[in-house]
């Protein structure tokens, strides 16, 4: 096994261009190919092979008592994942769109994550909770909720949010590897946008490790999920106009990589924080805090935040109103950099 | 106690044999093992509802009256069963084999109370209602993945079946045939809300037959019902043929919890007409002549014995560690949460 790898070291394994919902079909192909304790659970998982065919082949290759169909149970997944966790297995479960995890809210909040803290570690959860999530797909009601808030506020949980097909793979095991339970949220908008070279071999990504994207000495883009290629995209358009624009993919929501934050705003003085959900409550205020606490006095303008408005993600006509767009992130960062 | 629709039973409440076809799996042993834990579990919840009265412990919700449906179900279990208890469980967690210091330190405030001795499958109780059929169903389900015939059992009230999870949970092993048995404590009462406002169903038990679930309704204050209805069940489970939902019928004696006053919301005299499942028990061993004088004074200076050192115990803890608020939550503790623990233990240690 190898763990997260340079660009040198990158160019000399075999690889596969993937796409990211392929990249975590392989991860899953592989911890269940390992381990004879890893199931799958979740509706239309198994012959279906998902909604999205995050788990297409697996049930074929791996059977239907490991991967396996569910009743439509949202709350009845996670805990009888919670039963089948203690008693040894390794339960991977998939929660169809991030809008339907509420119901299992109880379970992850008054169980999941604190069987650990309750028990003083007798008992632990080693569960990966699947998530996919986020707006711009055109998707009905409901079905584009961007939640990170409400578990990163909830002791006793990791939350991961891959953005690339590389760093899905490397956070998927290294999810499944975890002592604790995982939410491992999938940005929805990005499962097939693009390819890229993931290694065919078995290797993590580190969890509570960010990832600068693109080196720049101005001012700092911190983001994740979905957000990430449009920030990236913006960085490149801004670099035209004389402003270099440092980029990063936080990659973990909980435990956040605070070294990674700190660093660049050290560097550049500014920073712009974006990310769908709405902004009150929202995970950029912890970033903002990260910067208060690490880099204040490095800061040659206040923070700015590039968010989702307080309103439930609307209907589709409206959802690029309510998703951050270029123009409402170039601005951010122009106020930033001429104040 | 609702009477009102059949329930089985094995001796009435006077005491005699009312159903004899189990008669011959009755002997002195067994109805002395079932005196000796009830009488056991009851000393310990007067105990705890004294040491409440005194503020020697915190809030404690007591189980009087239901002595017969938790010694009778806990006491047909094997040691490699699990036990998936709620918060007025504890006597079914002592009778299985909970540590007595700890569950005293549990209603303390002290996290050492969900620890359960090394080897026993006890989870903590749940607090939050019906949660843990799941986990029952779950940690059964692995069970039989692994191929051995141990068996779940999942404690609730007459108010847990109104939730989701109860619903999910019977549904779950019904469809997957997991080896769970659902153990209902029908005590009248969720809190304040009496059974007919809870729920519309004439009995719990009908509750499974949606499900396909064998189901039964059991008089939970007749230990010896309910012992032999749970090994009817636990066959069933280990054998392959999948979960049971029993439904035992019994009576809350006192409030819901220590903070509450049930002369607010129960009729006076309901209940009175409830005889006392350890009278009940009583009364069935003196007319077997079971009730013999040098084991019931042996029981007695036993248990008083076990309650007092435990006690004593709890009360001589070491004080709370305060690095355990931190240390458990995660297996490798995150940096920013090692960076809260270490300031504030600073603090402290600089006053």
């Amino acid at each position: 096994m190898t763990t997260e790898m340079d660009q040198k070291t990158k160019s000399n394994v075999a690889t596969k261009k993937l796409t990211l919902i392929q990249a975590i079909n392989e991860g899953m192909d592989m911890v269940l190919e390992r381990d004879e304790n890893a199931l799958i659970l979740g509706e239309d998982v198994g012959k279906n092979g998902g909604v999205f065919r995050a788990t297409d082949g697996l049930q074929e290759k791996h059977g239907p008592d490991r991967v396996i169909d569910t009743p439509l149970s949202e709350s009845g997944i996670i805990g009888t994942s919670v039963g089948l966790a203690v008693n040894g297995m390794k339960p991977i479960a998939e929660i169809q769109f991030m809008g339907f995890i509420y119901p299992a809210y109880d379970q992850i909040m008054t169980h999941v994550s604190r069987i650990r803290a309750r028990t003083m570690g007798r008992f632990s959860v080693p569960l990966v909770i699947r998530a996919p999530f986020g707006a711009g797909v055109r998707a009905p009601e409901i079905h584009s909720d961007s939640a990170e808030a409400l578990f990163t506020h909830m002791p006793g949980i990791k939350v991961v949010c891959p953005a690339t097909p590389y760093d899905a793979k490397g956070l998927f095991i290294a999810a499944f590897e975890d002592p604790d339970p995982v939410l491992f949220m999938e940005p929805m908008h990005n499962y097939r946008s693009f390819r890229e070279d993931v290694p065919t071999e078995y290797y993590t990504v580190e969890i509570g490790k960010g990832k600068k994207r693109i080196d720049g000495e101005d001012v700092t883009l911190i983001t994740w999920g979905a957000m990430v290629p449009l920030v990236e995209k913006v960085a490149n358009q801004l670099k035209e106009k004389g402003i270099s624009c440092e980029v990063i993919d936080l990659r973990t929501l909980y435990p956040i990589d605070q070294d990674i934050i700190a660093e660049s705003v050290k560097k550049t003085g500014r920073a712009v924080v974006i990310h769908e959900a709405p902004r009150t409550g929202g995970l950029g205020n912890d970033v903002v805090s990260i910067i208060n606490d690490t880099a204040f006095l490095y800061l040659k303008a206040p923070v700015e935040r590039v968010t989702g408005f307080d309103v439930p993600v609307p209907f589709f006509s409206l959802e690029n109103h309510y998703l951050p767009t270029p123009e409402r992130m170039k601005k951010a960062i122009e106020k930033v950099v001429h104040f | 106690m609702n009477k009102a629709y059949p329930m089985k039973q094995v001796i009435d409440d006077q005491g005699n044999l009312v159903d004899t076809s189990s008669s011959s799996q009755i002997s002195k042993e067994l109805a002395q093992n079932a005196y000796y834990h009830m009488y056991r579990i009851r000393t310990f919840d007067k105990k705890a509802k004294s040491l409440q009265r005194q503020g020697r412990i915190g809030t404690y919700p007591p189980f009087e009256g239901q002595e017969a449906s938790q010694v009778g179900s806990a006491l047909a279990l094997r040691e490699n069963d699990w036990l998936f208890p709620t918060y007025r469980d504890h006597g079914a967690m002592l009778t299985f084999g909970s540590n007595m210091t700890r569950t005293f330190l549990y209603w303390n405030g002290r996290l050492e109370g969900c620890v359960p001795p090394e080897g026993k499958n006890i989870f903590p109780a749940a607090v939050p209602i019906a949660t843990q059929l799941l986990h029952a169903v779950g940690a059964s389900w692995a069970e039989k993945r692994k191929g051995t015939d141990n068996i779940a059992i999942a404690y609730f009230g007459d108010g847990a079946t109104s939730e989701g999870d109860f619903h999910e949970g019977l549904n779950f092993a019904s469809v997957f045939q997991t080896p769970t048995i659902f153990f209902n404590q029908n005590n009248g009462y969720a809190i304040s809300v009496p059974f007919e406002r809870q729920m519309n169903s004439r009995t719990i038990a009908q509750k499974g037959v949606a499900y396909d679930i064998p189901s039964v309704r059991v008089d939970g204050n007749d230990f010896f019902a309910v012992y032999f209805e749970m090994q009817e069940a636990i066959k069933r489970a280990r054998s392959g043929n999948g979960p049971t939902l029993i439904e035992a019928v019994t009576w809350r004696t006192g409030a819901h919890t220590t903070a509450d006053d049930p002369t607010k919301y129960r009729p006076e005299g309901l209940g009175q007409d409830v005889v006392d499942p350890i009278v009940r028990l009583e009364r069935f061993m003196k007319n077997q002549g079971y009730y013999e004088d040098e084991f019931i004074a042996t029981t007695q200076s036993k248990v008083e014995e076990e309650i007092e050192a435990a006690v004593k115990e709890m009360e001589a803890y070491p004080k709370a560690n305060v690095e355990d608020l931190f240390d458990h939550v995660y297996a490798n503790p995150p940096e920013q949460l090692m960076e809260q623990k270490n300031s504030y233990l600073q603090l402290l240690g600089g006053e």
